[in-house]
């Protein structure tokens, strides 16, 4: 993992225009689609509800891979483990059994998915941390994909065929059965989340983070514990993701170890790589055109994973750093 | 595909206030990528026949279908149907292939209180404890077929079986459904992985069902992995000892297949069915000799199911004289079976399954020397499914 | 236990064994030289086998159905070497794995609209399509040992290809060290190329192996590559031997587990329970075998001794 992730680097990010534009995204999100469904599109409401979630998966792994260099093939595992503890609960508590667990309360399930997913993500952290490079990349890939097959062992929440919920997490005040108040809840989760990796990767620990993607064996003398680092930040980017996986969960009400396949972690990876590695707003500008080309094109033809493929090759090939980096580069070329 | 983008487009141009009831809009869901896409390509040929035989018109509304992928994944299909109910705003979702698929959409469809007709796919909850007045099925529930082989294989005395089916609720409804019935031992049992990376090579399977000494072999496996297990049976040498009932497995769609490799194997094995190509009903005799004409093939029983959607539909639509808005209307006349069916004449249970008979098939070679399946007897005549009870519908 | 079971089990290991080190090798040999990660390998293992179903019903004959697939699928090897993989040597890792998983998506639709979605059943000759007894009460499907025989054949010339030829010695240095088998003056383009088409042939191969048994259908090289990938990380990236053995390790234990853990769970808990269980947890084993393997060894089994 060497020069391709270190294009944009973070001293771009704290350039004005990426600020705006960071915001501009947010607030772009935060306006359009609650006006489709206002002017009759629920359909596009869904739409962005499930981009906005995915982008939530995307800036966590963006935290790992772009600022941490450590390409994680298994990170939908994450989505998985978040959905299930919703659904798992959600289920006993119509279906009976397990009364310790059973519970509507959408706190509840959120704690849940986050510490099952922190769990998750230190005990294999710790093993995956040993190895370097692809072989980093192919053991977090059997991690998940043991989830995987975890979940399509379970025969009472479904196995293969997945879990319908029909009670979503029940939170005080709000309803999240209304589509724009689910909306308003993923889009408020997303713009923490970006501000949280924000002052992570502004801080004392964010920094020593990068450092030791740049130049580990420096960092190890000047006395860091690389190990530790990345460590605790595979953990809090587990953490973020089984937060967004308990969002698309209640998004969904359908739960199934589909959203753990290998391919799922794939995606996840493109979005940060489309939109640009190791800048704050990349990822979500990369869930954006990844969900919405996928629509467009499948709309169009079944025959759309052709043209996907084919500007996924593309976009590897010729828009190194992503959209994030062409933009930084405009404004290089203008101050030249 | 372009006239569902240009729909898609003319429902976007038009905003929410033009009326749009000039047409009765159909959604149908099925599998039209990956290997199984040859299923939902025979639906989509039957329906397309179908639309072209009521020459595109239900009572003075013209016919729109929607055709949407599902990707053989219940999460995707669930995204479709949603587009469907959501922006397309569709009158009818139909379709459906496979049992998880129809599980994971159906709370979409019912929540917005549109009619889901069921093409094909028949799990045991959605005839039972989740049924719905606005849910009907053109097909059967997944038991109904194994117990009717369960029964066949009573008759002809076979003592034991070793059963094999594929991991998910079609499957094990397969299998209870032929243990429903079955008097004899089960000597072994096999759930292999299912779905897109569905596990194709059964040689750790057959040498199972070799060393149990069953007398004979119940398998289920829909689409390709039906190809590869009957070629697999062959080459492990176990026709000869260890006869194959199947049920799902050997079809129009698999057959010619067969044929082109010269597995003569698979002439006179049998299965049971609710329908076969043969079936002597005047409706079945113009679908069947219409849809070989068009398309050069014999219909699968997937495109009978859905040829017989359409017509559903049509009768629905005609009884309230195209208003849509008639639910009750509609419900009632979909109640009443009053189409003509491929199948002949059935009635709907209270949970909306047909009730019907269902018969034993039998590989053979027809006059052209293409290989199809004949109708050999009657295994049941009017037969309910056994979750009718659960389902609180009267 | 039945004992014959067993045996038959254990070839059924092999011969899966088999089919995984033609695919692995492949993967090994273009990982190690080029250090490159080649999602799209299955997609040559889809291509060989929908070559040769083809061609076995245009030649009437699957033997020669394979020997006119085998040189084609190298030259679709080298096309994709040529048109994408070629500009992605000098990148990481990450642009290797998402520009062939976009190779893998192209590949399975142009598939889709040239050959449809049905899939083709490959028709055996005769001879092959029947059973032979090895010993008394073992009787084994002709074909399954066929593949088992010509796959043991193919690692014989590999390892003679790699330890006695000049290729082989080439092929050698640069898993171990490519700048010095560069600064040698040899062509390093063109023994990638020859390596990526070689590569191409085994998985080719692979696929025209399994077509007589499953058939040639869309997506059948997505659902082996991962396992593939799982072998030669086990078996330590660039290794021949890693490979073999990692190949025949996962084969026995993945055939195994599905033959005995439905069993071994009945013993712990309900008939149902077990039964629903068991093929996920043996499709985990594997998973389980990888990451013990790098958890103490975090190379893998047999690593290349220079790197």
């Amino acid at each position: 993992m060497t020069d391709q992730l270190d294009i944009a680097r973070p001293a771009r990010s704290t350039l004005p225009l990426t600020r705006i534009v960071t915001i501009g995204v947010l607030v772009a999100l935060a306006v359009v689609p609650p006006l489709a469904k206002l002017s009759g599109y629920d359909f596009y409401l869904d739409l962005a509800t499930r981009l906005v979630i995915l982008a939530i998966a995307a800036v966590s792994l963006n935290l790992i891979l772009g600022y941490g260099g450590m390409v994680s093939f298994g990170h939908a595992a994450y989505i998985g483990i978040g959905a299930y503890a919703v659904g798992i609960p959600a289920y006993h508590a119509s279906y009976g059994e397990f009364d310790a667990i059973a519970s509507y309360n959408g706190f509840f399930q959120i704690a849940i998915a986050v510490t099952a997913s922190a769990v998750f993500a230190l005990i294999t952290g710790a093993l995956c941390l040993r190895t370097r490079g692809v072989y980093f990349i192919m053991i977090t890939m059997a991690f998940a994909q043991m989830v995987f097959f975890l979940f399509v062992s379970m025969e009472t929440y479904g196995g293969d065929d997945g879990l319908v919920i029909d009670t979503r997490s029940e939170l005080p005040l709000i309803s999240l059965d209304d589509a724009l108040t689910l909306y308003f809840v993923c889009w408020a989760a997303l713009t923490v989340s970006v501000y949280l990796v924000h002052r992570i990767t502004n801080s004392r620990f964010g920094l020593a983070l990068q450092g030791a993607k740049g130049n580990e064996a420096r960092m190890k003398a000047l006395g860091f514990n690389t190990y530790a680092y990345r460590l605790t930040a595979y953990v809090i980017a587990g953490a973020m993701c089984g937060f967004a996986g308990a969002l698309l969960g209640n998004f969904t009400t359908f739960i199934s170890p589909e959203m753990i396949d290998w391919t799922r972690s794939g995606e996840l990876i493109f979005m940060v790589l489309l939109g640009g590695t190791g800048t704050l707003i990349g990822p979500v500008v990369g869930a954006v055109v990844f969900i919405g080309l996928e629509e467009i094109l499948s709309d169009i033809t079944i025959y759309w994973h052709l043209p996907f493929g084919i500007l996924l090759i593309l976009t590897v090939l010729f828009f190194r750093g992503g959209i994030m980096g062409m933009v930084a580069m405009l404004v290089e070329s203008r101050r030249d | 595909m372009i006239t569902k983008s240009m729909t898609t487009l003319l429902a976007l141009a038009a905003s929410a206030g033009v009326a749009l009831a000039k047409d009765v809009k159909i959604g149908f869901v099925t599998t039209l990528t990956t290997p199984a896409g040859v299923i939902g390509k025979d639906m989509q040929d039957a329906v397309n026949l179908a639309v072209e035989h009521i020459g595109g018109k239900m009572g003075d509304l013209d016919v729109k279908i929607l055709f949407e992928d599902d990707g053989f994944k219940p999460e995707t299909g669930k995204q479709v149907t949603d587009k469907l109910v959501k922006q397309d705003d569709v009158d009818f979702v139909t379709g459906y292939i496979w049992s998880h698929v129809l599980l994971a959409s159906r709370k979409s469809v019912i929540d917005a209180g549109k009619f889901l007709i069921s093409s094909n796919a028949g799990p045991s909850p959605i005839a039972g404890k989740l049924c719905h007045e606005n849910f009907f099925s053109t097909s059967w529930q997944n038991d109904q077929t194994p117990m009717a082989m369960g029964e066949v294989l009573n008759q002809q005395g076979v003592k034991s079986i070793y059963v094999m089916a594929p991991n998910y609720a079609a499957g094990k409804n397969m299998v209870a459904g032929v243990e429903r019935t079955f008097k004899g031992d089960i000597k072994g049992k096999d759930f292999t992985k299912w779905g897109k990376d569905a596990q194709l090579d059964f040689s750790a399977e057959l040498a199972k069902a070799k060393a149990s000494g069953a007398e004979g072999i119940f398998v289920f496996y829909p689409g390709k992995a039906g190809g590869a297990f009957i070629k697999q049976y062959q080459q492990a040498g176990l026709q000869s000892v260890m006869p194959l009932y199947s049920v799902f497995t050997v079809d129009s769609i698999s057959l010619p297949k067969f044929q082109a490799a010269s597995m003569e194997g698979v002439l006179g094995s049998r299965m049971t069915q609710f329908w076969a190509p043969d079936l002597d009903t005047p409706q079945n005799k113009k679908f069947v000799s219409a849809f070989k004409a068009k398309y050069g093939k014999y219909p699968s029983f997937y495109a009978a199911q859905s040829y017989d959607t359409i017509f559903l539909i049509k009768s629905a639509v005609e009884a309230v004289n195209g208003d849509l808005s008639d639910m009750d209307g509609m419900r009632a006349a979909m109640k009443s079976a009053n189409f003509p069916s491929v199948r002949g004449k059935f009635t709907y249970g209270n949970n909306h399954m047909p009730i019907q008979n269902f018969y034993l098939r039998e590989v053979v070679k027809d006059g052209d020397g293409n290989w199809t399946t004949k109708i050999v007897s009657t295994v049941y005549e009017n037969h309910q499914d056994s979750y009718a009870g659960e389902c609180p519908l009267k | 236990m039945d004992l014959t079971l067993v045996v038959i089990q254990c070839l059924n290991g092999m011969q899966l064994g088999i089919l995984l080190f033609l695919l692995a090798s492949g993967l090994t040999l273009t990982f190690g030289i080029m250090d490159f990660v080649n999602l799209a390998h299955g997609s040559l293992y889809m291509v060989g086998a929908f070559l040769c179903a083809t061609l076995t019903f245009w030649t009437g004959s699957f033997i020669w159905g394979v020997l006119l697939a085998l040189p084609l699928t190298a030259l679709a090897g080298i096309a994709v070497e040529f048109i994408v993989v070629r500009h992605l040597y000098s990148r990481d890792h990450l642009d290797h794995v998402l520009a062939t998983f976009g190779l893998i998506l192209c590949i399975d639709t142009m598939t889709h609209l040239i050959w449809g979605a049905e899939g083709i059943a490959v028709p055996l000759p005769a001879f092959l399509n029947g059973q032979v007894e090895l010993f008394a009460g073992i009787i084994f499907p002709s074909f399954r040992l066929l593949i088992i025989g010509a796959g043991l054949i193919v690692a014989g010339g590999l390892y003679y290809l790699v330890n006695h030829t000049r290729l082989g010695m080439l092929i050698r240095a640069g898993a171990s060290n490519r700048t010095m088998v560069s600064a040698l003056g040899v062509d390093i383009q063109t023994l990638f190329t020859l390596v990526f088409a070689l590569g191409a042939v085994l998985a080719g191969l692979a696929g025209m192996l399994i077509a007589p048994i499953t058939e040639a259908s869309i997506g059948m090289g997505n659902e082996i590559i991962i396992t593939a990938f799982v072998v030669i990380i086990v078996g330590g990236i660039g290794s021949m031997k890693g490979a073999f053995i990692a190949a025949m390790l996962i084969g026995l234990i993945d055939t195994l587990g599905r033959s005995y853990i439905d069993d071994l769970f009945k013993l712990a808990m309900s008939t149902e329970a077990a039964e629903t269980a068991a093929p996920a947890v043996s499709a985990m084993l594997i998973y389980i075998l990888m990451a013990v393997v790098l958890t103490f060894r975090p190379q893998g089994l047999f690593p290349p001794k220079v790197r």
